[in-house]
């Protein structure tokens, strides 16, 4: 998979304007971005805070609605959609994975995964999900019972087990060190490559740029360079 | 305005719906205790200075006829200090403004000063003169029912001669406060009235002469009164006493004190209700605040306030809270005492006012709702100032949810996640799962407990006047007649049917157990007043046995088959063993019948009656009403229907009070409770519910966990409800339960839909109010920020 060359877009946007309005002053957290996103694609995203990476993100996850300008998600106009379009959307083809793992608390590691196969159209299993991340040990035990890198797997695994067309990450890794982090990018290169989902990782650690076919840098809510990355390193190469 | 301070108010306005639902909890309870408490207060304050200022008397006696010689040898009776002997009898009086005839009960007046006991108080004009024979004093609430002025004049049948009265003045009397007339069940002011006339007036029309037939003692302080009573009884026994009694039988009293125990039972047993689920909000609340404000604490201490600023901080948010409730609670609380004054101003005759409620029934409601406010935040406010400042800057350690036996069992039931969810929380809080359950069970049980009385009475109504008493009218004859004397009455204007009775004191005793009783005599075959069994059947009194009602069978410990001793106080005065024959029901008064030869027999004379029971048609009462007037040798009448009238319009009205009142304690219990916690549910989830929002769930399958936990705990609460409901119906029965009167408990299910209804609907409400919030929930925040 590594140095091939996307073809099918999963994701444009154009002219993606998001303006928090605070009364006094506008705050533009995006300010018109062009974007393509493509199928099978790892890509990275990069920028100060503030830079409006995070917005990007949750408009494409139909978390967030923009202001201005529109997004596509292969043919559907997300920019279109009602609440409960955009419900329906997360739920049949977003994955999501955040800095704090936001597990349920008063389910087990299965359970939780099993919050999204009870729902989705077309689900793995919970335990082949949980496996996929390494945890197929540790499927009955409870958030409280498990470390952070442990329950950032159990995320990832409930983010996947609904065979995602899109994972969206935000700072997957920002809440753990860096050898337990290296076990999360593996989960989530590996799934990258065995089922092609197209991921995209927002990350403050420059260095997990090498992982990725291409590297989006944000500055004041404008994309300010798009690198592609002719060679790739695995995840276990990576250190920081 | 110190920082902190303003953080206070700031909390308290940001919080304001759940701490208005706490304030309102606690407001119900302070004002039901300002309510309760205050009337006790204040009408046992008001009974006793008018007791003492008028010389109410402790010990009462009738008497068939004593020479007046005797009084002195009453006074020296150890422990007596006054005596006070009394002509009394009862007539029918003639009013022209009035079809139906009144009931009068004259008393006499000392020739000389006024009587020593019983003071009359005069309101108006002035007392009969000494000598007159035809100038009355009545009292106030006779006078203003009937517009009579000072001057006015009316009819009276005194001893079967009708005699012309003249009104020279308006009274009270400690004796009249509850003022009843026979066979009613409650005051008339209209129809009954107390008249005091110049003795020498009274001793001739109830041919008295050098005699008396009531009297009235005084004791001293430390006087034994059983044995005060035991020494009149035999002093007076040669001349046909009827048995002294004390103030507990006294009826006016006896009524005072049954409201006085009622208020005493409610300011003791309600407020706590209110008091203890206020205790339970507030603690929900302000652990739930405390728990978010965790860093905000560790950075507070880090900062130099004190672990005592600290924990202030909370306790005076709780402290807020309880001001509030206070404040609506005095407020309600002196409206809901203007209400029951007003109520008593109905009922009782007092001459002063008894609405005034003492500063301190407010301030020990005060304290009361303050320490409620504080013991709900105390737990709270001290792991607050426990808090080590490095530990609350950390965040803390997720709930500990592990594999326990109950989440084996729930696998086996392969429910969904979402429904896990609800049911591992409710598991994991269980006392708040358990207190939420009851504070709702209670709401439902207030409900319960009040709207059966409408039932009960309806009951109480059907069984006593439907069913066993159906005469219209009941003709009270002055003495024992000859029941040939029937026949005058057959002859009377539209009277369709009449039967004889008779009402005889007596001491019914089974051993160490006696009870001063009437024994009502009907024929076998009577078809007007009828007894009913205690499976609602109507049975025929059976010859040489007595029936008695399940109450005074239960306070004699007797049961059909058993002998009882009936020890008559009038004619010869013989004591005879009579076989009980049955229990029957009844709720008014206690009651024994007995077969009216069977009684002849007993008391070994001619056929006689002392009461006719008539059936009237309705068309000629006018013409009855008249003839009746002037019909001698008759000391009353008794109109039931127009006693079931009045009771039931007088019911109505205050069970729609009632109903009004109950209804929005339970909301307000209800919505207390359920918002509450499902506005902490909502705070402690948010996370999960955002998770769940992003994951893809609908807003309508997020607020099934929400709603869904409120839900369950909502029905759990509808069986424990009733069942806590019952209890509480049951023990307001016995609590309620006199001689004079008890209440059937009489449960329907509308009852117990009924009080669901209101409380499912309450909580319905709530839910939705707090689900609003749940739908307004913004996601990316919650997710961003760290628990």
């Amino acid at each position: 998979m590594i140095g091939m060359e996307p073809t099918e877009t999963v994701f444009r946007t154009e002219g993606l304007t998001k303006v928090y309005d605070t009364g006094e002053v506008k705050v533009f957290a995006l300010a018109g971005v062009d974007l393509e996103l493509y199928a099978g694609e790892l890509t990275v995203l990069l920028g100060p805070s503030g830079s409006g990476k995070s917005t990007l993100l949750n408009i494409l996850g139909g978390l967030d609605h923009a202001t201005e300008g529109r997004v596509w998600f292969q043919d559907i106009e997300l920019t279109g959609l009602s609440d409960r379009g955009l419900t329906r959307f997360r739920r049949d083809y977003v994955g999501f994975i955040f800095q704090f793992y936001n597990l349920v608390a008063s389910l087990s590691a299965r359970e939780n995964v099993a919050l999204v196969t009870d729902i989705a159209p077309n689900p793995m299993r919970p335990e082949e999900a949980l496996e996929i991340v390494g945890l197929d040990h540790r499927m009955d035990h409870f958030p409280a019972e498990l470390s952070g890198g442990e329950q950032q797997r159990v995320a990832i695994a409930r983010a996947i087990a609904k065979r995602p067309d899109i994972l969206l990450c935000d700072e997957p890794t920002g809440a753990l060190d860096s050898k337990t982090g290296v076990q999360v990018l593996e989960a989530l290169e590996r799934i990258n490559q065995e089922f092609g989902t197209t991921t995209a990782v927002i990350t403050h650690a420059a260095e997990i740029r090498k992982m990725a076919h291409r590297v989006i840098r944000f500055q004041d809510g404008k994309i300010s360079s798009v690198k592609r990355n002719e060679t790739r390193l695995h995840p276990s190469e990576i250190e920081w | 305005m110190r920082v902190l301070e303003k953080k206070l108010f700031r909390d308290f306005l940001r919080l304001w719906s759940q701490a208005l639902a706490i304030a309102l909890v606690l407001a119900c309870g302070v004002s039901i205790f300002v309510m309760a408490f205050g009337m006790f207060t204040a009408l046992t304050e008001t009974r006793d200075t008018y007791y003492e200022r008028h010389r109410f008397a402790d010990v009462f006696s009738s008497v068939r006829r004593a020479p007046k010689s005797i009084a002195s040898e009453i006074a020296e009776i150890p422990g007596v200090y006054a005596v006070e002997t009394r002509v009394v009898g009862s007539a029918i009086l003639d009013l022209s403004h009035r079809v139906e005839t009144a009931v009068g009960q004259f008393l006499s007046l000392p020739t000389i000063g006024t009587p020593r006991l019983n003071v009359p108080l005069l309101r108006s004009g002035r007392f009969p003169g000494a000598q007159s024979s035809d100038e009355v004093v009545i009292n106030e609430p006779f006078a203003i029912a009937n517009g009579f002025r000072l001057g006015d004049v009316f009819d009276a049948n005194l001893n079967g001669r009708k005699r012309q009265l003249t009104i020279v003045g308006t009274a009270l009397s400690p004796e009249f406060i509850y003022t009843i007339g026979p066979g009613d069940l409650m005051p008339d002011s209209e129809g009954f009235g107390i008249l005091w006339m110049s003795e020498p007036a009274l001793e001739a029309a109830f041919d008295m002469q050098g005699a008396f037939n009531d009297v009235s003692l005084a004791v001293r302080r430390d006087a034994n009164i059983t044995m005060i009573k035991d020494r009149l009884d035999t002093l007076l026994d040669p001349y046909g006493t009827f048995g002294a009694h004390d103030r507990a039988e006294q009826t006016s009293n006896a009524f005072i004190d049954g409201e006085l125990t009622q208020l005493k039972t409610m300011s003791y047993m309600l407020p706590p209700v209110f008091f203890a689920i206020a205790v339970f909000l507030v603690n929900m609340v302000i652990g739930r605040l405390v728990s978010l404000e965790r860093s905000e604490i560790g950075l507070m201490k880090a900062i130099g306030y004190s672990d005592v600023e600290v924990s202030m901080h909370y306790l005076a948010l709780a402290g807020l809270i309880a001001f509030v409730g206070i404040a609506v609670g005095f407020v309600a609380g002196a409206w809901f005492s203007h209400g029951m004054a007003s109520i008593y101003a109905d009922f009782f005759d007092f001459p002063y006012l008894i609405f005034s409620l003492s500063p301190d029934v407010y301030l020990v409601a005060g304290l009361l709702g303050m320490a409620t406010a504080a013991l709900g935040a105390i737990r709270s406010a001290l792991s607050a100032a426990r808090l080590p400042p490095a530990v609350a800057m950390s965040p803390p350690a997720p709930p500990n949810y592990r594999r326990s036996l109950f989440s084996v069992f729930l696998d086996a039931f392969r429910l969904s996640q979402p429904t896990m969810m609800i049911l591992r929380n409710l598991m994991r809080w269980p006392v708040r799962t358990g207190l939420t359950t009851l504070g709702l069970a209670l709401a439902v049980a207030v409900l319960t407990a009040t709207t059966f009385f409408e039932d009960a009475l309806d009951e109480l109504i059907d069984t006593t006047f439907h069913q066993a008493n159906r005469q219209d009218v009941i003709l009270i004859l002055s003495g024992e007649t000859n029941r040939s004397a029937l026949e005058e009455v057959r002859r009377l204007p539209g009277v369709l049917q009449v039967e004889g009775a008779q009402a005889h004191g007596v001491i019914l005793k089974n051993g160490h157990r006696e009870k001063r009783v009437a024994i009502e005599a009907r024929p076998e075959s009577g078809d007007l007043a009828r007894v009913v069994s205690s499976d609602g059947d109507i049975v025929t009194v059976p010859r040489g046995g007595l029936l008695l009602s399940s109450r005074l069978a239960g306070q004699l410990d007797v049961g059909p088959g058993d002998m009882v001793t009936v020890e008559f106080l009038s004619g010869l005065r013989e004591t005879h063993a009579v076989p009980v024959a049955g229990v029957v029901t009844g709720y008014i008064g206690l009651t024994a019948y007995m077969e009216i030869e069977t009684l002849d027999r007993l008391m070994r004379r001619a056929p006689t009656v002392d009461m006719a029971n008539i059936l009237v048609d309705p068309n000629r009462l006018d013409d009855f009403h008249a003839e009746v007037k002037d019909l001698p040798g008759l000391a009353g009448t008794v109109m039931l229907n127009d006693t079931i009238a009045s009771f039931e319009e007088t019911i109505e009205q205050n069970i729609t009070i009632s109903t009004v009142i109950y209804v929005a304690i339970a909301v307000l219990i209800t919505v207390g409770v359920t918002y509450n916690s499902a506005r902490i549910q909502l705070s402690e989830r948010a996370r999960d519910l955002a998770s769940l929002r992003i994951l893809g769930f609908t807003k309508a399958e997020v607020s099934y966990i929400l709603i869904g936990e409120t839900a369950l705990l909502v029905l759990l609460a509808q069986p424990l409800g009733w069942l806590l409901g019952w209890g509480l119906a049951a023990s307001m029965i016995a609590g309620l339960e006199t001689d004079l009167y008890s209440i059937p408990l009489v449960l329907h299910r509308d009852t117990f839909a009924w009080a669901s209804s209101v409380v499912l609907l309450a909580a319905a409400a709530s839910a939705l109010l707090v689900r609003r919030r749940l739908n307004n929930l913004n996601l990316i925040q919650v997710m961003k920020t760290r628990e």
